[in-house]
C-alpha cells in the first residue's frame, strides 16, 4: 500500500470524547442520588418527605433513565468517537449544520443532553409515560428519536467505507445502530399509539428487554473486541466463536421479550417461546465469555497490572453471572417465586453496573489520560474507585438477590403484606450501604478526573500520545 | 456474509428485529384485535359500584368536592350527566397522577394463577380486563414494594385512602410508601382534585369485577356463632 495512513489527530476529535464522557459522570452523579433516595425512602429516612420535586417514585425514574440514556449513552458516544474513525480509518460523517457554527458529531452531543436534561425535568413534574426504561414525557420521544437517527448517519458511512469484511466491533455497531433507532421507536409510539393491553405488555417487555440487549449489550461488546486485544496486545482467541456470539445473540436475545411478563394474560405459548430462546443464548453467552478468557490465557498478570483489563474482565464475570442467574430466573418455576421481587432488581443492578458501567469506566480508565494528555492524577485513587465499585456492586446484588427470595416464600405463603417489608429492612439496609459503597467510589473517581484535568491545564499540549 | 456489511444491516440489524417483532409484538397484537379497545366514558357507562364512591367522595368531602368540580346543576338528568362528566375526567386525572408519581413501580396491575395470588388478591387477571384507554401502555407493572392494586376498588374506604396518601405511616405502621401531601391542601381531609382524581382511580380498579371488593381470603370470625350472624345480616 502506498498511502500513508491517516492520522489519529485528524481522525478523532478529542474533545467531543472528553465532554461526552465528563456529561455521563454528571449523570451518574444524578441517578446515583435518585437510587439513594428510593433507598432511603425504603429504609423510611428519607429527609425530603413530603416534597413533591423530591418525591421518591418520581427520582426513582430519574434513576433508570439518568443511568441508561446518560451515562450509558453518553460514555458509548464518546467511546464510538474514539474507536469508529480509529478502526475503518475514516473519519466520522459530522457534516457541518446548516446555519450552526458545529458539526453534527457536536450537534448530537448538545441535542443529547438536551433530550436527557428534558427528561429529568419532565419526570420531575410528574409527565412520565408509562413504559417502563421510557418514562421519557412523549413530547420528548420525537426529539430522541431524531437523536438516534442522527447517530446513526453520523457513524455508518465511515463503516459503510471499509472493504472486505468487517472486525467484529463494527459488526456490533453497525448492528446496534439499527436497533436502537427500532427498538426506540417501538417501545415509545407503539404502546402509547398503536396498541393497548395484554398486546401492548408483550411490546413493553419486548421494549425493556432490547434497549438491554440490542443497545447496551452489542455496543459493549463492540468496546470488548476493540480494547481487550489493543491491551493485551493479542488477537481474540477464536474468531469462530466471535462469529456465533454475535449471531446468536442477534438471532436469540430479540425474541424474549415476553419474558418479562410470564404468567400475564399474554398467550402462554408466546411465553414458552420467550422462555425456550433465553435458555438458548445462554449458551451463546458462554461461548462469548470462553473466548474473552480463553484471550486472556497466558495474560493473566495483566488483572493485576492492567487497570482497564481488570475492569473489563470483572464485568465480563458479573455477566457470566447475570446470564447465569437469568437461565434459570427465566424458567416459570423461578418465576413463580421471585417475580415482582428485589430479585429482579439485583439482576438488573448486576447487568447495568456490573456489566456495562463497569466496561465503560474500565474504557475511561484508559482513555481519560490519553485525552488529557496527562497521566492519572493518582493511581491508589483509581483501585479505591475499582474496589468500591466492584465490592458495592457484587454486595448489593447478591443482596437483593438472596432478599427476593424471601420476600417471593412471604408473599405466597400469604402471610400479611407487613412480614415482607419488616423482613426486607436489614436487607434493604444493606443495600443501602452497598450503594453507599459505589457512591464514594463514583466521587473517588470524580476527585480523581477533577485533579488531573486541573493538572493537564498549564503544562502546553505535549505530542500525541495515543496513536498506539 | 457473515461478516459483511450487508449480512449485518439487513440480516441482522433488520431481518431479526422484525422477526422477533413479528412473533413477539404482531402475534398478540392480531390476537387480540378483535377485543375492542374501551374509552373511559365505556368503561364508566353502567358502573355502579365506581358512581357509588365517586359521590361517596362528595358527601365526605364537600368543601373539596365542590372546590374541585363546582356545584351539580338542578335536575335529575343533568345531575347525571354532570356526574358522568367529571367522574370520567377524574378517573383519567387519577391515571395521569398514579403513572407520573411512578405508583406502578411500586405496585402491579396483574394476578397471576401461580403463588396463591388469587387467595391474596382476587380473581387471575384476563386479557379483556386490559382493553381500554387506561392501559395503553399497560400498567401491568413488574415490581411489588406495596401489593397488587388491580382488586383494590372497594377494598378499603375513601377516608382510608385519603389518609393513606396523605401520610401512610398513620394507617400502616412503619410503610415504606412515600407521602403525597401535594395531593391535599395542608389537611387528609382535604384533598385537592388530584387527590380526589387518584382515589377515584384506585376505586375504579377492579370496580368492573362481580366479586367486587375481595381481597385476601375472608375468614370467618374465630368468635362462636359471629359469623353465622354476620351471614344473616346479609
Ligand atoms: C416505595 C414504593 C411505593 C410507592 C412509590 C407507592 N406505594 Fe403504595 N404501598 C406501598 C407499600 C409498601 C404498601 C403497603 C403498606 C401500606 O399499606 O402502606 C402500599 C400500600 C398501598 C395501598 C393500600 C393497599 C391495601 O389495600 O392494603 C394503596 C391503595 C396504594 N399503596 C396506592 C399507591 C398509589 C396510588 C401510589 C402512587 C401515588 C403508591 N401507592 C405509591 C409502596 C409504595
Amino acid at each position: 500500500m502506498e498511502k500513508e495512513l491517516p492520522r489519529h489527530a485528524d481522525l478523532v476529535d478529542e474533545r467531543l470524547v472528553y465532554w461526552h464522557f465528563m456529561a455521563a459522570l454528571i449523570f451518574m452523579g444524578a441517578s446515583m442520588l435518585g437510587g439513594l433516595l428510593m433507598a432511603l425512602q425504603l429504609l423510611r429516612l428519607n429527609p425530603f418527605s413530603g416534597i413533591e420535586l423530591l418525591s421518591p417514585g418520581r427520582w426513582r425514574m430519574i434513576h433508570t433513565n439518568a443511568i441508561a440514556y446518560g451515562f450509558i449513552a453518553n460514555a458509548f458516544l464518546g467511546g464510538l468517537q474514539w474507536i469508529v474513525p480509529r478502526l475503518t480509518l475514516h473519519k466520522v460523517y459530522n457534516p457541518k449544520i446548516p446555519g450552526l457554527n458545529i458539526g453534527l458529531s457536536w450537534a448530537i452531543f448538545w441535542a443529547w443532553q438536551l433530550v436527557v436534561t428534558a427528561t429529568a425535568v419532565g419526570l420531575l413534574l410528574g409527565q412520565a409515560q408509562a413504559v417502563e426504561w421510557g418514562e421519557t414525557p412523549i413530547w420528548i420521544d420525537p426529539v430522541a428519536q431524531l437523536g438516534l437517527l442522527l447517530v446513526a448517519i453520523n457513524y455508518i458511512p465511515p463503516i459503510a467505507k471499509v472493504e472486505g469484511p468487517l472486525y467484529v466491533s463494527l459488526w456490533y455497531f453497525l448492528a446496534a445502530f439499527v436497533w436502537t433507532f427500532l427498538t426506540y421507536a417501538m417501545g415509545n409510539f407503539m404502546p402509547q399509539y398503536f396498541v393497548t393491553g395484554t398486546a401492548a405488555g408483550a411490546v413493553g417487555g419486548l421494549f425493556i428487554h432490547d434497549l438491554v440487549g440490542l443497545f447496551v449489550t452489542p455496543l459493549g461488546w463492540g468496546l470488548m473486541y476493540y480494547f481487550v486485544p489493543i491491551l493485551l496486545k493479542k488477537p481474540i482467541w477464536s474468531h469462530g466463536l466471535s462469529l456465533v456470539g454475535f449471531w446468536g445473540l442477534a438471532f436469540f436475545y430479540p425474541l424474549q421479550g415476553i419474558h418479562h411478563f410470564l404468567y400475564t394474560p399474554i398467550p402462554m405459548f408466546l411465553q414458552y417461546g420467550a422462555v425456550i430462546s433465553t435458555i438458548a443464548l445462554e449458551l451463546v453467552v458462554a461461548s462469548v465469555i470462553f473466548n474473552f478468557h480463553a484471550t486472556l490465557r497466558g495474560s493473566t498478570g495483566a488483572l493485576t497490572t492492567n487497570l482497564p483489563i481488570r475492569w473489563f474482565y470483572s464485568g465480563m464475570f458479573y455477566y457470566f453471572l447475570t446470564c447465569l442467574q437469568c437461565a434459570f430466573q427465566v424458567t416459570l418455576t423461578f418465576q413463580q417465586l421471585i417475580h415482582f421481587s428485589d430479585w429482579v432488581v439485583g439482576h438488573a443492578h448486576m447487568v447495568m453496573f456490573g456489566v456495562f458501567i463497569m466496561w465503560q469506566l474500565g474504557m475511561m480508565t484508559y482513555l481519560i489520560p490519553r485525552l488529557l494528555k496527562t497521566p492519572w492524577y493518582s493511581q491508589r485513587l483509581l483501585e479505591w474507585h475499582y474496589w468500591l465499585s466492584f465490592v458495592g456492586i457484587g454486595l448489593m446484588s447478591f443482596d437483593l438477590i438472596i432478599l427476593g427470595i424471601f420476600q417471593g416464600l412471604s408473599w405466597s405463603s400469604l402471610l400479611p403484606w407487613e412480614h415482607s417489608l419488616d423482613l426486607s429492612i436489614p436487607f434493604w439496609a444493606v443495600r443501602t450501604v452497598a450503594g453507599l459503597l459505589m457512591i464514594a467510589g463514583y466521587l473517588v473517581f470524580v476527585v480523581n478526573v477533577v485533579q488531573t484535568y486541573l493538572t493537564s491545564r498549564p503544562a502546553p499540549q505535549k505530542a500525541a500520545v495515543a496513536t498506539a | 456474509m457473515l461478516e459483511s456489511k450487508v449480512g449485518v444491516l439487513f440480516i441482522a440489524g433488520i431481518g431479526f428485529f422484525g422477526l422477533a417483532f413479528l412473533s413477539n409484538a404482531l402475534v398478540p397484537a392480531l390476537m387480540y384485535r378483535d377485543l375492542p379497545e374501551q374509552t373511559v366514558e365505556q368503561l364508566l357507562r353502567n358502573n355502579g359500584n365506581l358512581r357509588f364512591q365517586f359521590e361517596d367522595l362528595a358527601r365526605r368531602f364537600p368543601d373539596s368536592f365542590t372546590a374541585a368540580y363546582g356545584h351539580p346543576p338542578e335536575g335529575a338528568a343533568e345531575r347525571e350527566k354532570w356526574l358522568d362528566t367529571w367522574s370520567q375526567h377524574a378517573l383519567q386525572l387519577g391515571h395521569d397522577v398514579y403513572v407520573g408519581e411512578a405508583c406502578w413501580h411500586c405496585h402491579s396491575q396483574f394476578v397471576r394463577p401461580v403463588s396463591n395470588e388469587d387467595r391474596r388478591f382476587g380473581p387471575v387477571s384476563k386479557t379483556e380486563e386490559y382493553q381500554n384507554v387506561l392501559q395503553r401502555p399497560v400498567l401491568f407493572g413488574t415490581r411489588r414494594v406495596g401489593p397488587d392494586l388491580s382488586r383494590e376498588g372497594g377494598r378499603r374506604s375513601n377516608d382510608w385512602h385519603a389518609v393513606h396518601f396523605f401520610k401512610p405511616t398513620i394507617l400502616s405502621i412503619g410503610s415504606p410508601m412515600p407521602e403525597y401531601p401535594w395531593l391535599f391542601n395542608g389537611a387528609a381531609d382535604k384533598p385537592n382534585a388530584k387527590g380526589l382524581a387518584l382515589i377515584t382511580y384506585v376505586q375504579w380498579l377492579g370496580s368492573w369485577l362481580e366479586s367486587y371488593p375481595y381481597y385476601e381470603d375472608y375468614q370467618p370470625s374465630p368468635i362462636h356463632g359471629l359469623a353465622e350472624k354476620g351471614k344473616d345480616q346479609k
